[in-house]
């Protein structure tokens, strides 16, 4: 489960990137932030992956308060969240396999366990043909499922997603889209960031809108404020 | 943590991904690693052989113990054990008054051993001495005031000039090649870590992901410090081979052309040099890739 209790976040003198938000996401949601840019949706990001440390408030991930979490304990800690980038972040100089690879043993995994564990990853996402492809030679919609297989390869509770159709077309945002929801289907939490609201409006779920470094609406159905 | 074999060979195999990564800067490295390397062998050669040249001349130095008129043979071997037991000493020899004067008349009238004739009796019947040599020149002074305080002893000769200028120069060697090293040393720890500085940002977006997927400092850390080994490692290795070879040849080079250098200086065996100078080197090379990473990592890659 995913907790913020007044989590404020300054980076210097001036308007907070977050002013006294109040958060809850179960286990197994699936969740859709929305907000412009600059309104601190990408800070929430940072501060669930404890790459940043709240100024005010504290913030809690199954029941671990991050704020308590050694350095020496990070690494441990972030292994239990996957988290996707609007520009993929993919190793260029490795091959598909590789990329995935990577995450398995970056944690220390057994090559034997690497062996039989990324095929499946791939074959979930759909690029198990595409296995020895280099980044460069796939599409963005490719490039972004071997970054989700990474992501899930080391079966995390909680899989983040920063603007993960950013950079799509619509075919493909949508394919992303469906590939989340079977993840979150199977169990995962998903988060994800988004300004697509079309997405967001068709996918209905629940949907929390930021302005300001502030919840405006936190709505169940695939609802959200959009004024402006 | 409990490191598996699997992260560490993850590391070496990264560590030399990283030096063909960015060969410009590794060359460079390795360049300057064996040019230091080169130089350190060098001196260290030279010192060691100018060190084997002092000791042998060193071994010639010694002291010339006289006695006192009238002297018994049974004194004179009582001096000699106490001579003898002296730690300083390496060894001592009794030349008698007869064995004086047949050297005498060996170097002096050689060819005319007529002139000798004249004397009837011998004339350097009081010049019974003891020659003793030194394990260490430099306790020549000290060893003489305490000699010429034995009882029955009358004279003692020393050649202090000559031993205190050995020391003395073989100190000075000692000191400027250290100091040259040093330098040298903390030029070669700049350079890798120049390198290691520009391994790391180049793969900082690499570096960014390890840490976002959670890999442990230890792993994000450990192939720059390979990196910093191997090229400490490769440095140190041209150098020796090339040292060796020079080395091999330079010996009979000069013992061919430059008879009195070869006479003069004292070469020590190759092997007897590079026993102690491989591991030396290796370990130095070595260690100066491990400090240049270690604070290149320390200052570049906060995790």
């Amino acid at each position: 489960m995913i907790k913020l209790e007044h989590v404020s976040k300054s980076y210097s003198a001036g308007t907070p990137a977050l002013n006294d938000v109040n958060l809850e996401i179960a286990d197994g949601e699936f969740v859709f932030i929305v907000g412009d840019s600059g309104s601190g949706k990408s800070t929430l990001i940072r501060l669930l992956l404890k790459e940043l440390e709240p100024s005010e408030g504290r913030v809690m991930i199954n029941g671990k308060v991050l704020g308590k979490i050694k350095h020496k304990q990070l690494p441990k800690f972030r292994r239990k969240i996957g988290v996707v980038f609007q520009d993929f972040r993919l190793l260029k100089d490795r091959n598909v396999f590789d990329n995935v690879a990577f995450a398995q043993k970056v944690v220390g995994e057994p090559n034997s366990r690497i062996k039989k564990q990324v095929p499946l990853m791939l074959s979930m996402v759909g690029l198990a043909a595409k296995y020895r492809s280099y980044p460069k030679q796939l599409s963005g919609g490719e490039q972004q499922r071997v970054a989700i297989a990474r992501a899930l390869v080391n079966d995390p509770d909680i899989l983040l997603a920063d603007e993960p159709t950013g950079n799509l077309d619509n075919n493909n945002a949508w394919e992303i889209m469906k590939l989340l929801e079977e993840i979150n289907s199977r169990g995962t939490t998903v988060v994800v960031v988004t300004h697509n609201l079309e997405i967001v409006k068709v996918m209905k779920k629940r949907v929390i809108t930021i302005k300001k470094g502030t919840i405006v609406s936190d709505s169940k159905q695939g609802d959200y404020d959009d004024e402006d | 943590m409990t490191m598996r074999i699997n992260t560490f060979f993850y590391s070496i195999k990264q560590g030399i991904k990283n030096i063909f990564r960015n060969k410009m800067f590794s060359l460079a490295s390795i360049a300057t690693m064996a040019a230091c390397i080169f130089l350190f062998g060098l001196f260290y050669i030279v010192i060691v052989s100018f060190n084997s040249t002092v000791r042998s001349i060193e071994e010639g130095v010694s002291v010339t113990v006289f006695f006192d008129k009238g002297i018994s043979d049974a004194e004179m071997t009582e001096i000699g054990k106490k001579l003898q037991a002296r730690e300083e000493v390496s060894k001592i020899e009794f030349i008698s008054a007869e064995q004086a004067w047949k050297d005498y008349k060996k170097i002096y009238f050689e060819g005319r051993e007529e002139l000798a004739q004249g004397f009837t009796e011998n004339p350097l019947a009081n010049s019974a001495h003891y020659q003793v040599y030194l394990k260490d020149v430099s306790k020549q002074e000290q060893l003489v005031r305490e000699i010429k305080a034995i009882a029955g002893v009358r004279e003692v000769k020393d050649s202090t000039q000559v031993a205190n200028t050995l020391t003395d120069f073989n100190h000075l060697i000692g000191y400027v090649s250290a100091g040259m090293i040093l330098i040298l040393l903390c030029v070669a720890v700049f350079l890798i870590s120049n390198t290691i500085t520009v391994g790391i940002s180049v793969r900082r977006e690499e570096i960014a992901i390890m840490k976002l997927i959670g890999a442990t400092d230890y792993l994000v850390r450990a192939p720059f410090v390979v990196e910093g080994v191997i090229i400490g490692l490769i440095g140190a290795a041209i150098p020796l081979v090339v040292l060796y070879f020079m080395y091999q040849k330079i010996i009979v080079y000069i013992a061919d052309k430059f008879n009195f250098i070869g006479s003069m200086i004292s070469f020590m065996p190759v092997h007897s040099v590079f026993e102690t100078l491989i591991p030396i080197s290796v370990a130095l090379g070595a260690g100066i890739g491990l400090l240049g990473s270690i604070i290149t990592i320390r200052k570049h890659l906060r995790v």
